[in-house]
């Protein structure tokens, strides 16, 4: 039997899985799903920020599309911080398209204009 | 670099000493250790300008205390700091206390001071928060209330104006002392000057010593603690409330300041080391039990800031000033504490009358200007006038720090002066960014922002006091 | 002077809520006044995710869900002024504000809704014993220079309070490569979210100190060192349980308290959460003037700001087109909750009620029970409440009916 807490949504539901997968205490189906992938492969979303070009000392800030390989994480931010962007940028705006072969996209999610 | 004066320590008495002698044509330098003028005592202390009730008759402190209260007037009216004489109250709260009061009262009339003797009803009418066990009180209508950073910012800022070269981080590692021309050393320069003046407040013993190893005094820091609390809605005490003074120092007060807040300390302890600016728990509670006595309302739940500042105390229980033994072009200030910042003007005046005039043939400045350049406070100001201001110049449009209600225009105009701020700290001194309830937490990047622009450099390279006390340690978005 | 129907104060995720609700209500002369430089407060410096799972269905970061409140804002044309602080306001309903076009400017407002947010609890309010170096600094700050400007405060970090913030900017701090030693809280409890222990410390072995503050900072310019030491039940440091961090920061979490000088400058009654009290119509006992979100009782999640400043723009709505008079009950609760937000309802009652409150020790297995004159109106079952976490009941209108005398909030352990 393993214990944890569900982090897909701010309700935080305290999950118990046991050894045959079946999962306990969960308030709605994601809370299943993620205690699975927790056990078997777990992933976590990243936000970070970007460099912006052509602004002094301002940054903006940035998604993964979706949740990646929790060991790709610091990766991840290293990729980020390598690149920037250039002023006007929106939110949805593709950053790096499929990082790491991963089918996942590094978004832009602040508007500046 | 060659001066005829040169002031060590540019704190409340080193600063008025500046401004005294840019009266007249005088090359003086004015240098001290910190990254900001008024960075030590001058900066944490009760900012209260004393009547001059307390201090035993015939000591300097009482000469100095009377004759400089009375200078106040013209210095915040010349200097443009705030200033209010709004009396003070010294409050007996027993019967055994009374005798006290009354021995006060006599050492007051021998100081020359004015003062009046109060009944239990006399005082609760004058301030109804006072606690009803008060017993009477001497009531001293010439104590104020200053703001005691820009009054150091200011007179430094006039005395620089009128011709005085300030230098910053400058601290002093020895004193190669001669009659006609001495040299003082710093880290990297060597400054020579006919006379010398110590007036480096809780480092003064150690400085003298580096002229005559043999002084008969030392500097025993006693540190104490307060409290600040939020601004007030309603007065809670419109003087500044005394207890009976001891052997320790005037005791714990109780007091409004310039800024609308109220200051609650401060403690005595004595220190080893003069850096030791450290808050401790049951000191504050202490300082807490001790005030409620005397004002049992004041809401510490509105405290923004607990602070420590240490007073320069010397062996001597009195104000140190004298011309060193058989080295009469060295001339010590050394031990000001409390009364030394009511007391700095009339030090300044007494330094040069009796000690400069007496090796230097002073002749008047032509030119010099005892007012500072007027500084703009839109929070002061009628809409009209601020309307006016602000379709001069946008800035004073922009508020920069909410809680104190700062605008941009304040900010600017400061870093325009003579004696600009080099810090964070020393913006917030000036104009009071940061010193609201947030402490900065809502306008501390704007000013960072502001000091980097003014200055040309990275945002990394922005301190917050001293040097090498940045806020920013690295740029984690830096291109590669 | 000129007049303007509605003011709203604040132009962050509540001011703006506020704002659209009240335009759609059929209130078009609407103002919204921003201290700062962009619409969104807060939420610009939130880049982390988990917003909007309420009011969107999807996981948001702060910035993408104060856009989606944005374009609403400009789509309805509603006017809003930047760098416009407000100074002053009056309980008539006259409000000051300065920016660098206008100057200072007074209007006279038909309603005002305050959404003014809170700021932090900072070193000042706690006292920390010890030395006061640089290098303490509030949580929120230290997320404004990094996620706004790209700049780290420290490299080696120790966390005081397990406020939400704190916990984000131990993860932040971390991925951007900072070394977070730990995270000390005074309480036998987190105040934050379970989600954010377990995403951003657990997933970090960042450890978390329960029962635990600081008990000595060191350091005379710069933080050098910080001690932390176990308390007991009264709060007290337990001589021996010292535990030292060299590190250059001490990241402050200590709380967030509303923001509402303006309020507290024209006597507005003020309740426990340190906000104005109110009515079930988002109103303050101040004729007219509103007030929602973090300036009203600190939130836990944005959805629920949002919530509350839709609820504010339609009272204010509803009072700017109705305006007739009601008396009111007051709304009491057991001494388990720390508070209850709305402080009075209207009666009669016309719509649904929401009570919101926090519970002042974690409670397992319990009912929510509200009641009026010993009537049960609504029974609620919670398997757990937490102080860290807002517990929210909606009552049903049709219940409220014949409400004539105070509500009263209890909650029931089972056995």
């Amino acid at each position: 039997m393993k214990e944890m807490t569900c982090i897909v949504c701010p309700r935080g539901c305290r999950l118990k899985v046991d050894d045959e997968m079946n999962v306990t205490g969960n308030f709605c189906p994601r809370g299943k799903n993620y205690a699975i992938s927790e056990l078997t492969h777990p992933v976590r979303m990243v936000t970070s920020t970007v460099r912006v070009s052509n602004r002094d000392n301002m940054v903006a800030s940035v998604k993964t599309s979706e949740a990646i390989d929790k060991d790709k994480v610091f990766m991840v931010i290293e990729a980020i911080n390598k690149m920037s962007v250039s002023a006007p940028c929106h939110v949805g705006d593709i950053l790096i398209k499929n990082i790491f072969d991963t089918n996942v996209d590094i978004v832009i999610t602040k508007n500046i204009e | 670099m060659k001066y005829d004066v040169l002031i060590i320590g540019a704190g409340a008495i080193g600063a008025s000493i500046a401004r005294e002698l840019s009266r007249y044509l005088l090359k003086v330098a004015l240098i001290d250790k910190e990254n900001d003028v008024g960075n030590v005592t001058s900066m944490a202390n009760s900012a209260i300008i004393h009547s001059g009730y307390d201090p035993i008759p015939r000591t300097n402190k009482a000469k100095f205390n009377v004759l400089g209260n009375k200078m106040f007037d013209q210095i915040s009216d010349e200097l443009d700091v705030k200033f209010e004489r709004n009396g003070s109250l010294t409050v007996a709260l027993y019967d055994s206390q009374l005798p006290l009061l009354e021995e006060l009262a006599k050492r007051s009339k021998e100081n020359g001071v004015k003062v009046k003797l109060l009944s239990k009803e006399e005082v609760l009418k004058m301030e109804p928060n006072i606690s009803p066990e008060v017993k009477g009180a001497l009531y001293a209508p010439t104590a104020g209330i200053i703001d005691p950073f820009n009054l150091v910012v200011h007179t430094v800022e006039n005395a620089v104006d009128n011709g005085v070269e300030l230098f910053l981080n400058e601290e002093v590692i020895n004193i190669e002392y001669h009659d006609e021309l001495s040299k003082v050393l710093t880290k990297d320069k060597i400054f020579e000057a006919k006379i010398v003046i110590d007036a480096a407040g809780l480092s003064s013993d150690k400085i003298a010593r580096m002229v005559d190893p043999n002084i008969d005094w030392k500097i025993t820091p006693r540190k104490g603690q307060y409290f600040v609390l939020d601004h007030y809605k309603v007065g809670l005490v419109n003087r500044v409330i005394f207890p009976l003074p001891s052997e320790k120092g005037k005791g714990i007060l109780v007091s409004k300041t310039t800024s609308n807040n109220y200051i609650v300390g401060p403690s005595s302890e004595p220190v080893d080391d003069i850096n030791d600016l450290s808050t401790d728990t049951m000191t504050l509670s202490n300082i807490r039990f001790q005030a409620s006595e005397m004002v049992p309302s004041i809401p510490f739940n509105q405290t923004i800031r607990a602070f420590s500042g240490n007073r320069a105390t010397c062996t001597r229980h009195d104000f140190v000033i004298e011309r060193c033994k058989g080295k009469e072009n060295f001339i010590i200030l050394g031990g000001i504490e409390s009364p030394g910042l009511v007391s700095s003007p009339a030090i300044a005046r007494y330094v040069v009358e009796e000690f400069v005039k007496k090796t230097l043939t002073l002749k008047e400045n032509p030119s010099f200007n005892p007012r500072v350049k007027k500084y703009l406070r839109p929070k002061e100001m009628d809409f009209k006038e601020r309307n006016e201001l602000i379709a001069k110049n946008k800035d004073y449009g922009e508020m920069v720090c909410f809680c104190e209600q700062v605008t941009l225009g304040e900010v600017k105009d400061v870093l325009s002066r003579s004696v600009p701020p080099r810090s964070v700290k020393a913006m917030k001194k000036r104009v009071r960014a940061g010193f609201g309830k947030c402490q900065g937490g809502f306008c501390q990047p704007r000013i960072l922002a502001e000091l980097a622009k003014h200055y040309k450099v990275s945002w990394l390279d922005v301190n917050y006091d001293e040097l090498d006390t940045n806020i920013l340690v690295k740029n984690v978005k830096e291109p590669k | 002077m000129k007049e303007r129907q509605l003011v709203i104060i604040g132009g962050g995720s509540g001011g703006m809520a506020a704002a659209i609700k009240a335009y759609d209500e059929g209130i078009k002369d609407i103002l919204i006044l921003e201290k700062d430089g962009c619409l969104g407060g807060i939420l610009n410096q939130c880049i982390h995710n988990g917003f909007g799972l309420t009011e969107f269905k999807e996981e948001l970061s702060g910035p993408e869900y104060l856009s989606r409140f944005e374009d609403e804002v400009k789509k309805r044309g509603i006017e809003f002024k930047l760098h416009s602080l407000v100074t002053n306001i009056t309980r008539d309903k006259v409000v000051t504000y300065t920016n660098k076009e206008e100057g200072v400017v007074e209007i006279k407002a038909q309603a005002i809704i305050m959404a003014t947010g809170c700021y932090e609890r900072n070193a000042g309010a706690i006292q920390i014993p010890g030395d006061r170096p640089k290098g303490v600094i509030t949580a929120g700050t230290a997320q404004k220079y990094l996620n706004i400007h790209g700049y780290l405060v420290g490299k080696r970090v120790v966390i005081l309070g397990s406020g939400d913030i704190g916990l984000i900017m131990a993860r932040r701090m971390t991925l951007e490569g900072a070394k977070v030693l730990c995270v000390s809280e005074i309480m036998p409890y987190s105040n934050g979210l379970q989600r954010n222990i377990s995403q951003c410390l657990n997933d970090f072995n960042i450890p978390l100190y329960l029962s635990h503050s600081v008990s000595k900072i060191v350091g005379k310019e710069k933080v050098e060192k910080v001690v932390i030491s176990k308390v007991d039940d009264h709060f007290k440091f337990i001589p021996g349980t010292e535990m030292e961090f060299e590190c250059d920061t001490l990241l402050l979490s200590i709380g967030l308290i509303p923001y509402i000088s303006l309020l507290e400058n024209i006597n507005c009654p003020i309740s426990s959460t340190k906000g104005a009290m109110v009515y079930d119509n988002m109103e303050t006992f101040i004729d007219g003037i509103f007030a929602c979100g973090n300036c009203l009782h600190v939130h836990d999640v944005v959805d629920f700001v949002s919530e509350e400043g839709r609820n504010a723009g339609h009272g204010a709505a509803l009072y700017l087109k109705e305006k007739e008079a009601t008396s009111s009950i007051d709304v009491k609760y057991d001494k388990l909750l720390s508070y209850v937000v709305p402080q009075k309802v209207r009666i009669p009652v016309k719509e649904d009620v929401t009570l919101k409150f926090r519970v002042r020790r974690e409670i397992r297995n319990a009912n929510v029970i509200v009641k009026s004159k010993d009537q049960v109106l609504s029974q609620t079952f919670k398997m757990v409440m937490i102080p860290s976490e807002m517990v929210m009941i909606k009552l049903n209108k049709d219940k409220l009916a014949n409400l004539d005398d105070e509500l009263y909030v209890e909650i029931v352990e089972k056995k």
